[in-house]
């Protein structure tokens, strides 16, 4: 996606990928109603956006960790936390709303998003949130197709996890 | 007798795609609705249920966000994320586009017909505000552009019998302007608001406006005379904050102007009126919560509208694509 030029984080730290999901009984038992849980999402997130700059995705870059996800399926909530590799990411607008769309389309309608940039790891963190935030910006947004294609870019459709 | 706030009918509007906001006609026998799917609907009552009298699906190339209807009810502005205002005419059951009023460097966020009906006002995410002036043969002619908020500029509203507007914005401040000499200018910056202000609507009388914001918050602004002259600023305060009540981003207000009631359209997909205490200090007023329904839609409500006409007839719209049509009634 550089296309010649200059990379913001040429040399990023790369992280290992969480192992494969363990599959307790009550997974198995389909009877039993599946909640979407914290790992579920952290799932969609990790191996489906690649970073801008990197063919890596953001779990390796430890831009989304599971730690930082916050699901509540019994209230509809979703909060996602994120993190940029460095402070001055110019990207970090494009990788906020590229997770706000993979989740969005990934997600049943009755669920509230909220993706923020993780505190005190950007410059212009209250900026970017408010954008984020505000849902007619974002949908004004993907309405320019040239976004949405870069966005679309930045989520791959095919599966890498089992 | 407790307040109730019931459900009438609830329909589907705008398919696969959320409906962004909902009008009445002044007479309040038709609705405009329009949405992400760039089309305009106009709704009419048949015995119980409501029927699409017309589509007007290419007016715009990008979604529409907000609908106004004339003071004489003859024609229909439309804002849209494509930089454009459309102006349509209506002729019996159907509407023919007029004109298309261009200016705005990106997305029109909301438009609104002055009272007289001669004037409108349009703005933008290019943070102004224009003022547009309509002459006896349909021409439309750009007056002032105002450029006094530093945001994206959300919802304008027009007071009910003088020349007055008030706009708010992404930069959580409410403006108040005046026309001085042939050019409109900015005459007070309400602050208080913590987060963006998404809506706006004045009392019955235009004595007080309500204003709407992200910061969960509900304010009521009073006009204070500090006893200056003409040409002098004006000062507002507010006098009332409604907190606690919201769960999350409150999108659109409305002041009843019949019966005074305030309702609120919620993204926690609630919808609430609130009701004044008749005994408060007008200066420090009173609200509480009359009646609340917390899933008054599946998803985020985005507008609610009072009718001009008829006591206690509601509607609501939301990012499901949905419009509610509800009756609340109050003890007296």
């Amino acid at each position: 996606m550089s296309g010649g030029a200059r990379l913001e984080n040429a040399n990023p730290l790369i992280f290992q990928r969480t192992g494969e999901r363990l599959q307790t009984a009550n997974d198995e038992d389909e009877d039993v109603a599946d909640p979407i849980d914290d790992r579920e999402i952290f799932d969609i997130l990790s191996v489906s956006i690649n970073d801008p700059e990197h063919p890596l995705s953001l779990e390796e870059l430890n831009v989304v960790e599971q730690v930082r996800v916050r699901v509540n399926d019994q209230e509809n909530t979703v909060g996602v936390e994120f993190t940029p590799t460095i402070p001055h990411c110019s990207m970090a607008t494009l990788i906020g709303l590229s997770i706000k769309v993979k989740l969005l389309r990934s997600l049943p309608e009755r669920f509230k998003i909220d993706v923020h940039i993780t505190p005190g790891t950007h410059a212009s963190e209250d900026a970017v949130n408010k954008q984020l935030a505000d849902k007619e910006r974002v949908a004004a947004a993907l309405e320019n197709s040239q976004l949405l294609e870069v966005v679309n870019q930045c989520l791959i459709s095919n599966a890498r996890t089992g | 007798m407790k307040d109730t706030l019931a459900l009438l009918q609830k329909f589907n509007a705008h398919p696969d795609s959320r409906c962004w906001y909902v009008a009445w006609n002044p007479k309040g026998t038709l609705l405009a609705s329009c949405g992400g799917d760039r089309a305009i609907r106009i709704w009419g009552r048949e015995g119980d249920s409501w029927e699409c009298k017309t589509v007007l699906q290419d007016g715009h190339q990008r979604a529409v966000r907000k609908v106004a209807w004339s003071p004489c009810g003859n024609y229909l502005a439309s804002a849209s994320f494509d930089a454009t205002t459309c102006i349509w005419k209506k002729k019996n059951d159907d509407f023919e586009c007029l004109t298309v009023l261009e200016g705005h460097e990106n997305e029109v966020k909301c438009v609104a017909w002055a009272p007289s009906g001669n004037l409108l006002a349009t703005c933008s995410r290019d943070k102004s505000v224009w003022i547009w002036e309509v002459d006896e043969e349909d021409e439309y002619e750009c007056v002032s552009v105002v450029n006094s908020h530093t945001q994206d500029v959300k919802h304008v509203v027009w007071h009910p019998t003088q020349e007055l507007l008030a706009s708010c914005s992404y930069d959580n401040n409410v403006c108040v302007y005046k026309e001085e000499d042939d050019d409109w200018e900015c005459r007070a910056t309400l602050e208080g608001h913590t987060s963006t202000v998404w809506g706006l609507t004045f009392d019955p009388s235009g004595q007080r406006l309500a204003s709407c914001s992200d910061d969960r918050t509900v304010k009521i602004w009073k006009e204070c005379q500090p006893g200056g002259g003409q040409g002098t600023d004006t000062a507002w305060k507010c006098v009332c904050t409604l907190s606690g009540f919201h769960g999350r981003t409150v999108y659109d207000i409305a002041w009843c102007p019949l019966t005074g009631a305030l309702a609120t359209a919620c993204g926690d997909d609630g919808v609430r009126v609130f009701k004044e205490d008749e005994t408060a200090d007008p200066d420090q007023p009173v609200f509480s919560l009359s009646a609340h329904v917390p899933k008054a839609h599946s998803q985020d409500v985005n507008c609610i509208a009072w009718n001009p006409k008829e006591a206690g007839l509601l509607v609501s719209c939301s990012d499901n694509g949905e419009i509610a049509v509800w009756n609340y009634q109050s003890e007296v």
